[in-house]
């Protein structure tokens, strides 16, 4: 089985998120970038996968140079190669258009993402894809596993889940139970270094969004606090100054 | 110029999240002096689709039949994409729900639209078209300049407040061309949790952390939530222990919510924690340790021992209902 594996490279989930003083584009100085922590999962589980019944594991990014460190990071947890589509990842539907091109080139059996990536929170990426192929998608997923050719996925629906049973090949957008991430062990890290990483050049592709600016929310104004011994006195405020409950 | 919103049932129930969409597309169409259609597909009954005209719909597309009975999101998508091809829509509206998650970026392919996901105010129309929607996980919005002819945009649930606007309603049986290709995945099995509330329609959360020790402890956070109409939540470490289920962590790698008021019992306030739940209307803390980084970013707090304050919390609640009663 081949799965392809979609990376985004983001920042790392304690960064405190700060924006220049036009609002216009985040600072990236001094600030560390990670795999999307649903694509590290959706990797592993990809790991798991062809570990079991065979296969291999390629993943792709679309990104400019600067992304190569966090693909490495990929495969010295152990995806075989890599492919990155050189470009700025300017919106879902370009990134998704991209990864479409490669999919139409090269065939394979399963594509997993995250469920979303933690910077642009689109949660659209896996979803356009499966479009662009005409195939199916589950837009959420909260395990995956493949049975005699067919995926077993269980996803995600309001107030519950439901198990579905799906031809391949398959979109899926990993969530956060698929898997528990694998730290690279040492010859990881040294077999990656000389693991293809292939760079393509992107497609063209029309442009529907652009970010004009950023703001971050409203500062809450400081705590009040209740006393210990008399937790009723905060239902009173909840109610006479909040009025919500 | 039209708008059409997409309005997801729940076992044939619309929820108050549907009417906040609904409410929302009316002020996008009143903003573009557009109509506004909506959509609706599987089993909601005449009398509940009336309910939507509450809120500003004038005509419904009613899209029913054994193959819509579970949600399919390419048979759903396509459904939609023929509904707004049929009212020339020019903005087509819905939750991002897990169904609306699913159905919007598909539908943004097949119509060649713009799509801003997880919108969380009303589009600014004049000269361009520009959305605000959450960005880095809840720490940053971000607006985004719509430039394409069509456009899709899902709404944060909670986000959007619902307001009456009586229209006398029309519903007219749509029935779209059926692909199989759109129908290859099967359902084997269905399995609705018992919580009463589910997290991202709930007002009120009640959430606890590794503060609360072991799984056995949350009984009580249990009765508060039951006694408030709360939905119960965990911080990560909590569902990785296998303490609660991961559908109820919230946070940056979990689910992100927007109640009116969340109740932060034992959770220290990690940014990764903070991220999911930065937008509830107020937050109130209890937490043992005053130099908890939650008490930052909360309205309330009241430093002290969960396993003291929660109980003389519960009782307070009580005597605090049956009042209101
Ligand atoms: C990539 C990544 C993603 C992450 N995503 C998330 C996420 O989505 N959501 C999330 O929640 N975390 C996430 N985390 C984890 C996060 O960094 C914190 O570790 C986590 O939120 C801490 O959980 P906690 O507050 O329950 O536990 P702790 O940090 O252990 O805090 C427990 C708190 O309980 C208090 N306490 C102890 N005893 C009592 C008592 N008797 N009464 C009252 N208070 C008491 C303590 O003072 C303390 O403040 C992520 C981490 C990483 C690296
Ligand atoms: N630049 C990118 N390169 C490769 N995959 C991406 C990229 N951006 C997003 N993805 C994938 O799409 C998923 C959803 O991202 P998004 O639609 O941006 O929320 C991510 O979890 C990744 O799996």
């Amino acid at each position: 089985m081949k799965v392809l594996v979609c990376i985004s490279h983001v920042p790392d989930t304690t960064t405190k998120i700060n924006f220049t003083p036009d609002n216009k584009s985040f600072i990236t100085q001094g600030v560390q970038f990670i795999i999307n922590p649903y694509d590290e999962i959706a990797l592993t589980r990809a790991l798991e996968l062809t570990e079991k019944s065979g296969g291999s594991v390629t993943v792709i990014n679309v990104g400019e140079i600067a992304t190569e460190p966090t693909i490495r990071k990929a495969l010295a947890i152990g995806a075989s190669d890599a492919v990155r589509v050189n470009a700025h990842p300017k919106e879902a539907m370009f990134v998704a258009t991209q990864i479409a091109e490669y999919l139409k080139k090269n065939s394979f059996d399963l594509i997993l993402c995250g469920r979303e990536s933690i910077d642009f929170n689109s949660a659209s990426v896996p979803s356009m894809i499966a479009e662009m192929l005409n195939i199916p998608s589950v837009a959420i997923a909260k395990t995956i596993s493949v049975e005699n050719g067919k995926a077993v996925v269980e996803r995600e629906i309001e107030g519950g889940k439901e198990v579905l049973e799906c031809a391949l090949p398959l979109v899926a957008g990993c969530s956060e139970s698929i898997a528990v991430p694998r730290i690279p062990n040492m010859r990881g890290i040294m077999s990656a270094r000389t693991k293809p990483l292939v760079v393509v050049e992107p497609v063209a592709a029309d442009e529907y969004t652009k970010v004009i600016g950023y703001d971050k929310p409203a500062q809450r104004s400081s705590v009040k606090l209740v006393d210990a011994a008399e937790p009723g006195k905060l239902l009173e405020l909840l109610h006479t100054e909040k009025k919500i409950i | 110029m039209a708008v059409l919103v997409y309005t997801e049932n729940s076992e044939g129930k619309f929820k108050k999240s549907a009417f906040e969409v609904v409410t929302y597309a009316r002020a996008i169409a009143d903003l573009l002096g557009a109509t506004l259609s909506a959509v609706s597909i599987g089993d909601a009954a005449d009398d509940e689709l009336g309910k939507l005209s509450k809120y500003g719909a004038k005509k419904i597309l009613k899209v029913s039949g054994e193959q819509f009975k579970n949600y399919f999101v390419q048979g759903f998508a396509s459904a939609i994409s023929e509904a707004a091809q049929k009212e020339n829509a020019d903005v087509v509206v819905m939750l991002a729900s897990f169904g609306g998650r699913g159905i919007a970026p598909r539908l943004a392919v097949k119509l060649k639209a713009g799509i801003v996901e997880g919108a969380v105010e009303l589009p600014k129309t004049s000269g361009s078209f520009i959305v605000r929607k959450t960005a880095y996980s809840g720490k940053a919005f971000a607006d985004v300049e719509m430039i394409s002819a069509k456009k899709i945009i899902t709404l944060i649930p909670n986000s959007y407040k619902v307001e009456e606007k009586s229209e006398t309603v029309q519903v007219e049986n749509f029935s779209p061309a059926i692909k199989n290709d759109d129908f290859k995945l099967m359902v084997k099995e269905t399995v609705r949790s018992t919580s009463k509330v589910s997290l991202p329609d709930a007002e009120i959360i009640v959430s606890g952390g590794r503060g609360l020790k072991g799984p056995e402890n949350w009984g009580m956070v249990e009765q508060l939530a039951e006694i408030l109409g709360a939905a119960t939540a965990c911080s990560k470490p909590v569902s990785d222990a296998n303490w609660r289920p991961h559908s109820e962590h919230v946070g940056q790698t979990g689910i992100t919510v927007g109640p009116n008021l969340y109740i932060a019992i034992g959770i220290s306030g990690a940014i990764q924690h903070l991220a999911g739940v930065s937008s509830s209307k107020v937050i109130v803390v209890i937490n043992k340790d005053p130099e908890a980084p939650f008490f930052k970013a909360a309205d309330y707090g009241i430093v002290g021992d969960a396993f003291e304050v929660v109980p003389k919390l519960i009782e307070a609640a009580k005597v605090f209902k049956a009042g209101q009663n």
